[in-house]
């Protein structure tokens, strides 16, 4: 069960993600969007933390930047003893391919893949991954391995999309609205795949929504709005994914 | 396998229309340049193997007679390897069954053994019997134009007397690869003929017993030409010789020269050309294709596949389509140059042919296309990647939409709302819009190129026989006829007019430039023969001096109206005069020199004498003409315009037509590929747009009239723009060909355009209507469940 291949992973209370006064600006023709107007944030190993917020809080903007997949255009954000907002593409690229997970909000599988290739794709270059079989069945989709993105239902393209993320045992999984375009029933079945993820590896997991009753299974919620953090607790009780409803 | 080439695969294959349609374009592109490179290169190599093989001179001399014991002399020239002297003459020829008149060139055999220099190539039969009378080995052109065999017997009038000839062989030689009457434009093979029968048998008929009038000679390895031939010239100036000329000169191969240079000038040009805009299409193709992959390139970042592996898979992407045009390209483009060296072969005659396809031409194909595919692909995916992943991910960037400058300037109510969504489509992207009529407008350029020599040679005919030598039927005597011989014909039944020449072989020097023509002296006032100006209109040769073709003055001698040309005359008295050049003319087929028949007589002192007759006949007349004529002793040969055209059309006029086809058949092919893919990329670029359309209760003939209306416009748009990027290809085209053989018109016909037009209207509906089942099939299910 413990497959912990990335170093760092043991000491829960580590710190993963440390950010200090992060901006976002969009240039826009003649106006500029300001997405993020100073974010500080640390994040420990293990946790499994809720973004909260309404649309254009700057939710996907800040998950992003790290994830590596954007930079911030001022303030600085470090992974461990890389600081992001320095990387070289090439640190970038290599960061993203061995320690972080994405799952998005529409799957972004890759249609002329099968289920079971698609999280190839990943794991081929991946240091030491699960098998793609074995990442399946974690999220339940042990029997539809060799099915098209085109056969699922958007519920088994979102676990695919986590199996995906997972297969490669990242450190991180950044979830952007996984349940977004999902019905209540299919997003549960969605959620309990990235918790159990989240008991069973100890996976960092961030996980974004604009949706409160989400925000139950927690470890920690952080409240986002126009760029800002407005709030940040801790949940007391943890509910699991199987009791939510919204 | 990685799950990387596996999305290949299957890309490729989800692709495959559009896949087919890029590796069309390559193939047309590789299939020109296969085509007329190994042609090219197909033909030197069998002319020079036949050269070889077949003992072929590199110095040639006529004159009038000379004994045979001058042959030793000539034969230690220094610098002559093998010399050998024949009898050759011309001859009146009847073929049983065939009314026209024909005329033979007979070569001498030895009459032991064959020749060392100048051998047949035997396709049929053997050569004369030793010492036989009246066997004759036949050329495969006559023999086949009038189905002729070993043991046939045709009829020859030579030195005014009538001879019964039998067939033994039919034969080529490398002495006559190109066969053409003196005096003809085109080859007639029915009406010209070359024949070798034993030397006895033709010296006799000829009084030229113990005599030559004809020698061929070869070179020891490093011998200039020129130097033997002075010397063989000296030898030979009191026998009645009229210069020795290397084999650069020898008709034949002169002609076969030319062809080939002007061959080359089209494997060269017509593949750049065609790979060029291929190339270019290519590109702009491959970088669309790409970009409608962007959000895939941010995923795969995302994951973190680095730049190179990225870029890899696309490139291998693109590759694999550019491998595949050019395979197709090169099957199709060695299958057609092989026809193509056929259709050669049909008026330049070889025994065998050597084809060849150089490796080189593989690289140069496989380079041009993996370079334009590779930076195509490069240059887009490298643009993918400088996005952030999380940039490449989202839909493309919001739109700014603008209200069109149709609309601002208050045109609107004339638009409905699609026609809007249209022009504000195409206006939001001006240089993708461009790009794609750009692209279209190649391909209808390319089709312009494909399709124009077919007019250009019917208006190189038209110019010739309609404005410039209009008599019908062009008669030459033996020799310089006195003048009265002129109202004899006149009088023939049937006649109109008659109008006599003179012409007579000359050099034509000018500083160091130098030129072997006939130098024409017309009647200034003819009608049926004449001079044309640069606007081709008739003008009148001044007396005094020397007309010039523009190429002959310009290009070949050099000298303009003023200066004073150089003229050895090789016939009559053989003098060395100087003339003014007094115009310039306009001819597209072959080079002239024209003077007035008096100005020339009266420098060869012959008094008026006329080496031929240009006449015009009462429709119908012409059998009773050619017969009256034929049995003239002094009438050599009679050449027919409407022959010299109909056997035009059935030599060159057939390669010109297949190679028109062939051309055009491959432009159709890229002009389909850019349309049909222009449909394709816009349709996945906007598929997810008109489904949403569709989803809002639009109908599939609104958004298909969104989506093709646009393609519609675009095409519409590039029909002008193509017809002008094809007047300047064929430009371009004009500018290199450029023989003395001919030179070609820059003249577009109506059908031109017409038929580049409809080519690429037709792949735009053809594209529009795939486009519009694919339509059908818009996934509206999957718009609601993804992005956006
Ligand atoms: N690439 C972009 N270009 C311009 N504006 C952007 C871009 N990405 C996000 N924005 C803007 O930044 C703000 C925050 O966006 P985002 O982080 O996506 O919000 P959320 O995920 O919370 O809905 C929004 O106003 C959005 O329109
Ligand atoms: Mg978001």
């Amino acid at each position: 069960m413990t497959c912990r291949h990335i170093p760092y992973h043991s000491d829960m209370t580590q710190t993963i993600f440390s950010a200090q006064g992060l901006t976002k600006v969009y240039p826009m023709g003649e106006v500029t969007v300001q997405a993020l107007r100073g974010v500080d944030l640390l994040l420990s190993a293990g946790e499994l933390v809720v973004l909260l917020g309404p649309s254009g809080s700057g939710k996907s903007t800040l998950l992003n930047i790290l994830g590596g997949l954007d930079t911030a255009t001022s303030g600085t954000v470090r992974y461990r003893d890389l600081d992001l907002s320095k990387a070289s593409d090439k640190e970038l690229t290599n960061y993203r391919r061995h320690h972080v997970g994405f799952v998005f909000q529409f799957y972004n599988l890759i249609p002329s893949l099968t289920v079971r290739e698609n999280v190839a794709a990943v794991t081929e270059i991946a240091r030491a991954p699960m098998r793609p079989e074995e990442a399946l069945e974690r999220v339940g989709l042990g029997h539809r391995l060799d099915h098209f993105p085109a056969q699922l239902s958007g519920g088994e393209q979102q676990r695919v999309a986590i199996a995906r993320a997972i297969a490669k045992n990242p450190a991180v999984l950044l979830c952007d609205e996984p349940t977004g375009a999902l019905d209540s029933q299919t997003g549960v079945v969605v959620l309990e795949a990235l918790e159990k993820v989240n008991r069973e590896l100890g996976t960092l997991t961030v996980l974004i929504t604009h949706n409160a009753g989400i925000a139950d299974m927690a470890d920690r919620v952080i409240r986002l709005f126009d760029g800002r953090i407005v709030e940040e607790r801790r949940n007391s009780t943890k509910k699991s994914a199987k009791e939510l409803s919204w | 396998m990685t799950a990387l080439d596996k999305k290949l695969l299957r890309d490729l294959w989800l692709m495959r229309g559009q896949v087919l349609a890029i590796a069309a374009v390559i193939m047309g592109g590789v299939a020109t340049l296969v085509m007329a490179l190994s042609t090219y290169d197909s033909l030197l190599t069998t002319r020079d193997r036949f050269y070889r093989d077949y003992g072929f001179g590199q110095v040639f001399a006529s004159l009038k007679r000379a004994p045979e014991s001058l042959a030793g002399r000539l034969a230690d020239v220094p610098g002559v390897a093998t010399l050998e002297t024949r009898v050759v003459t011309l001859a009146k020829l009847e073929v049983p069954g065939f009314a026209d008149p024909a005329v033979g060139m007979i070569a001498s055999l030895p009459d032991h053994g064959a020749p060392r220099l100048n051998r047949l190539h035997l396709k049929r039969g053997r050569l004369p019997a030793p010492y036989s009378e009246n066997e004759t080995v036949v050329s495969d052109t006559f023999a086949d134009a009038h189905k002729l065999n070993p043991g046939d017997r045709i009829g020859a009038i030579i030195n005014g007397k009538r001879q019964t000839l039998i067939l033994s062989g039919v034969a080529l030689s490398p002495e006559y690869v190109y066969q053409i009457a003196p005096g003809a434009m085109f080859p007639d093979f029915q009406r010209y003929g070359v024949l070798w029968m034993g030397r006895h048998a033709l010296a006799m008929a000829n009084n030229m017993n113990g005599a030559f009038n004809n020698v061929s000679a070869t070179l020891t390895p490093g011998t200039k030409p020129q130097a033997v031939i002075d010397r063989i010239d000296e030898l030979l100036a009191a026998y009645g010789g009229i210069g020795g000329y290397s084999r650069e000169y020898q008709f034949s191969n002169r002609f076969l020269s030319e062809e080939l240079k002007q061959l080359k000038t089209t494997a060269t040009l017509f593949p750049a050309i065609f790979l060029g805009v291929a190339a270019f299409l290519l590109n702009v193709v491959v970088s669309r294709m790409i970009a409608t992959q962007r959000d895939q390139i941010a995923i795969l970042k995302a994951f973190g596949y680095g730049d190179l592996m990225i870029g890899a898979h696309f490139l291998k992407m693109v590759l694999v389509i550019a491998l595949l045009g050019v395979s197709m390209g090169i099957a199709l483009g060695a299958w057609f140059g092989v026809s193509l060296s056929h259709v050669y072969m049909n008026f330049y005659r070889f025994p065998y042919l050597d084809y060849v396809l150089r490796p080189m031409v593989f690289v140069i194909a496989l380079a041009v296309a993996g370079i334009a595919a590779a930076s195509g692909t490069l240059l887009t995916v490298g643009r993918a990647m400088r996005l952030p992943p999380a940039e490449g991910m989202r839909p493309d960037t919001p739109e700014v939409y603008r209200t069109t400058l149709i609309e601002r300037i208050g045109l609107q109510r004339w638009f409905s709302q699609p026609s809007r969504m249209i022009l504000r489509h195409i206006e939001r992207r001006p240089w993708k819009a461009m790009l794609t009529i750009l692209g279209i407008a190649c391909a209808c350029g390319l089709m312009m190129v494909g399709d124009y020599q077919r007019g250009a040679v019917e208006y190189m005919l038209d110019v010739q026989f309609n404005r410039s030598a209009r008599e019908d039927l062009a008669v030459t005597f033996t020799d310089p006829t006195a003048i009265g011989a002129l109202h004899e014909i006149a009088s023939l039944p049937g006649v109109r007019r008659v109008e006599g020449f003179r012409d007579v072989s000359a050099n034509l020097r000018f500083d160091q430039h130098k030129y072997r023509a006939a130098l024409y002296g017309i009647e200034p006032d003819g009608i049926l023969h004449h001079a044309l100006d640069t606007d081709l209109n008739a003008v009148r040769v001044p007396p005094g001096g020397v007309v010039l073709t523009d190429h002959l003055a310009e290009r070949i001698l050099h000298v303009r109206p003023g200066d004073t040309l150089t003229i050895e005359l090789l016939e009559g008295n053989r003098r060395v005069i100087e003339v003014p050049v007094l115009g310039i003319t306009k001819q597209y087929l072959g080079v002239s020199a024209y003077m007035q028949r008096d100005t020339l007589n009266r420098l060869l002192r012959e008094g008026d004498v006329i080496s031929g007759v240009y006449l015009s006949h009462d429709p119908g007349a012409e059998a009773g003409i050619y017969k009256r004529l034929q049995a003239r002793p002094r009438v050599l040969g009679q050449v027919a315009h409407a022959n010299a055209i109909r056997s035009f059309n059935a030599t060159m006029g057939e390669f010109v037509l297949f190679f028109n086809m062939i051309s055009a058949l491959l432009a159709a092919s890229i002009a389909f590929g850019v349309v049909y893919n222009s449909a394709r990329i816009a349709l996945s670029e906007r598929g997810r747009e008109l489904a949403s359309l569709r989803v809002l209760g639009f109908s599939r003939a609104e958004i298909g009239y969104i989506l093709l209306g646009e393609l519609g416009t675009l095409t519409l748009a590039a029909i002008p723009v193509g017809f002008l990027v094809g007047i300047g290809l064929c430009g371009v085209l004009v500018l290199s060909f450029n023989s003395e053989l001919y030179r070609l018109p820059l003249v577009l016909e109506p059908y031109n355009y017409a038929m580049a037009a409809s080519v690429v209207l037709g792949s735009a509906v053809v594209s529009g209507l795939l486009a519009w089942r694919s339509l059908g099939k818009l996934d509206l299910v999957a718009v609601l469940k993804t992005r956006e």
